[in-house]
């Protein structure tokens, strides 16, 4: 199912310019994320050295899955992600200063330097990560199913990549749910690779939406990484989870610039294909998009400095913040 | 002096060969996995395959670890080799049941007469941050149970040595290696990562364990990264204490070499294990019970055990160094029980 131009023109103003301003952050938050993580890494990468280490994986380009939904989430609904989960978490509001020096290993962070960058968990706004492929979706399930014994419009959210589609998790849930007719929403963002391997070579269907039909629920297809197609699926897949109509999987074409990790050497990739891809930007094409809306430029400046104001002062607060006392790793096993 | 020319290899090519020199000898054999094409394995051992092999027999799997490993137990089943990557020992939780309830339990149950003669192939070990769902060695989650021949060796000759044992062996062999071993050019560079590989094939056995260093005074048992430190210690011991440690790389879990153990506790006396994983219920525990049941009159001193305090590997730098046991505080360890 693809949007019309018609459609597209019904998105409000306003809705367009929080979705670029998510949209600025989030690149901006992982164009600092590249320097910082190759700080200590020079001249020879080690995964475990400097200010950032571990594995690091950036969702470049992958914006507009994570705003289009975002736009119409509210604090009470549930998000699920997994390995990648930055922009999912920046679009739900997530702590951007506790997120930030999480990620940095200091006590300040949402879990106190235990989890890391794939292990991000806010309640606040409820949100939770997972570094095992497809495994947040059950998650979502749960999530869904405590929405609706509480009676409650609330919604969960499922990010996956489209490789997690071939996992167990996927089809067991997304069976669950609709047997159980719940609030659930799978978003998978196809960048057309799991690590190295092709989405073709890996999926039997040429989209995983078309899988919406094995279980008798409602499937949308999101072409070009259009952050306003995906606003538009969403607020369907919104509309219908919240009126007790039950599950969507929306899944979207995007565009992943970077490697599968910070350290990737993608040799399974043609040179010429990301800056082809970056061509098709959807952060200049939303910001065209605003201008031929007659925004007024200098608004759009200051939403940009706005947005990066906000993720230095997070980047700042993480390097300011302490290291954790060593034997707090003892701390939390079990929660009092 | 010896000047024959040495083969340097790296962890991760010798384990890459001995699956290429078995794929030559036995068309059986073939490798599947997430990322083994032409990734050539996330941590390297399946480098190089797919160029020699072709996309038939080094097959890139989907996200789907239940079937693959499962299929690698139905193909293998019909007289197939397959060399299964698991990509992370972590992951197992999602194939557990084809794992645990099938591959190693199939031979038993058919009182057997079906054989299933293949190789589950994982990465294991943190200490590079990456946290809970990443760094685990899961050893003795696997070696505990029964069914499966679990084996972790510790150097590149061992590596290709067991591995092509594995791979020549008619039971599942879970071979477990470990990422910081494997000589990648992107981690830590180990000096214990490279090392003389001979180019022809030949086996190490899978029950034995190795006595990777001799002493007198107190013996040492680990595995892996753990055995490195072991020995980084011993020699500090040496040189700046004057105490002899006897090093023992068990090199398989499953089964586990008693007698090596038993006999090093007899000429020493002391004994400390030391392991990658958590403490309760673990390795550790199973050495120590071997000391117990076995050597108890020899020991003169309590054993004493460093594992992973029984808490989730954590991220942050300085939370992980003090969970997982390095050579500073096996040197420290050994100097206590020296005292007592
Ligand atoms: C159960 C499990 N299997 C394998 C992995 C290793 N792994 C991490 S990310 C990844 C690829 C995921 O691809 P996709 O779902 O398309 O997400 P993307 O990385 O493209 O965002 C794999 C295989 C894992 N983390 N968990
Ligand atoms: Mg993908």
């Amino acid at each position: 199912m693809t949007q019309s131009n018609e459609n597209q023109s019904s998105v409000s103003v306003e809705k367009l310019k929080w979705m670029y301003e998510q949209m600025v952050k989030i690149r901006y938050y992982e164009d600092q994320m590249v320097e910082v993580y190759t700080e200590g890494k020079k001249p020879v990468f080690n995964i475990g050295a400097g200010t950032v280490p571990g594995e690091m994986h950036l969702s470049t380009g992958q914006e507009p899955a994570a705003v289009g939904i975002g736009a119409h989430l509210k604090k009470e609904d549930t998000v699920t992600s997994p390995h990648r989960p930055h922009h999912h978490a920046i679009a739900k509001g997530v702590d951007l200063k506790r997120m930030t020096a999480e990620i940095f290993g200091k006590e300040t962070g949402l879990g106190k330097g235990k989890g890391g960058h794939m292990h991000l968990f806010d309640p606040e706004v409820k949100f939770a990560c997972s570094g095992i492929v497809a495994a947040g979706i059950p998650h979502a399930v749960g999530a869904a199913m405590a929405a609706k014994m509480k009676g409650k419009d609330w919604v969960a959210v499922a990010f996956i990549g489209e490789g997690a589609a071939n996992a167990g998790a996927f089809h067991e849930s997304l069976n669950l749910a609709a047997l159980w007719n719940l609030p659930l929403i799978v978003v998978v963002e196809d960048n057309a690779y799991g690590i190295s391997v092709p989405k073709k070579s890996s999926t039997s269907v040429d989209s995983n939406d078309k899988r919406a039909d094995a279980y008798g629920i409602a499937g949308a297809y999101v072409k070009d990484n259009d952050p306003i197609a995906m606003y538009l699926a969403a607020e369907e897949a919104v509309s219908r989870a919240r009126n007790g109509q039950g599950p969507t999987i929306i899944e979207i074409e995007t565009y992943r610039y970077l490697g599968h990790f910070q350290g990737d050497p993608e040799l399974y990739r043609d040179k010429a294909e990301v800056p082809g891809l970056r061509e098709l930007d959807p952060i200049v094409k939303l910001k065209e998009k605003l201008i031929e809306k007659s925004t007024d430029e200098k608004e759009l400046d200051e939403m940009e400095e706005r947005a990066k104001q906000e993720v230095d002062e997070a980047y700042q607060f993480a390097r300011d913040s302490n290291f954790p006392a060593p034997e707090a790793a003892l701390e939390d096993v079990f929660t009092s | 002096m010896e000047t024959a020319k040495k083969r340097i290899l790296t962890g991760n090519k010798a384990m890459a060969e001995a699956i290429a020199l078995e794929m030559e000898r036995d068309s059986n054999v073939f490798v599947l996995g997430e990322d083994v094409g032409k990734y050539g394995g996330i941590f390297g051992s399946t480098q190089g395959l797919i160029d020699r092999f072709g996309a038939e027999r080094v097959l890139d799997t989907p996200i789907s670890e239940t079937a693959f490993i499962g299929a690698a137990i139905g193909a293998a089943a019909e007289g197939m080799r397959p060399v299964a990557e698991l990509m992370f020992v972590d992951f197992f939780g999602v194939c557990m049941d084809q794992i645990y309830n099938h591959m190693a339990k199939i031979p038993y149950m058919s009182g057997g007469n079906v054989k299933l003669p293949m190789v589950l192939m994982t990465a294991v070990g943190g200490g590079y941050n990456d946290a809970a769902q990443h760094s685990q060695t899961l050893y003795a989650t696997f070696a505990h149970l029964p069914g499966m021949k679990v084996v972790a060796p510790s150097t590149p000759y061992d590596l290709k040595g067991m591995m092509i044992s594995a791979i020549r062996d008619d039971n599942p062999v879970v071979f477990m290696f470990h990422k910081s071993l494997q000589g990648l050019g992107w981690m830590d560079q180990l000096d214990a990562s490279v090392e003389h590989v001979p180019e022809e094939a030949y086996t190490v056995p899978l029950n034995k364990a190795k006595v990777a260093r001799e002493g007198s005074d107190v013996t040492i048992v680990g595995i892996q990264m753990m055995m490195h430190y072991a020995m980084e210690a011993a020699e500090r011991l040496s040189k700046e204490d004057g105490i002899e440690a006897e090093v023992v790389d068990l090199r398989s879990l499953a089964p586990i070499d008693r007698d090596t153990i038993v006999k090093s506790i007899k000429k020493t006396s002391r004994l400390l294990v030391v392991d990658e994983d958590y403490l309760s219920y673990g390795m550790t525990a199973e050495v120590a019970a071997i000391a117990a049941e076995h050597a108890l009159d020899e020991l003169k001193a309590p054993v004493r055990r460093l594992a992973i305090p029984d808490v989730p590997i954590p991220y942050s730098d300085p939370l992980e160094n003090f969970v997982i046991p390095g050579p500073e505080r096996i040197y420290e360890e050994v100097k206590k029980m020296m005292r007592s």
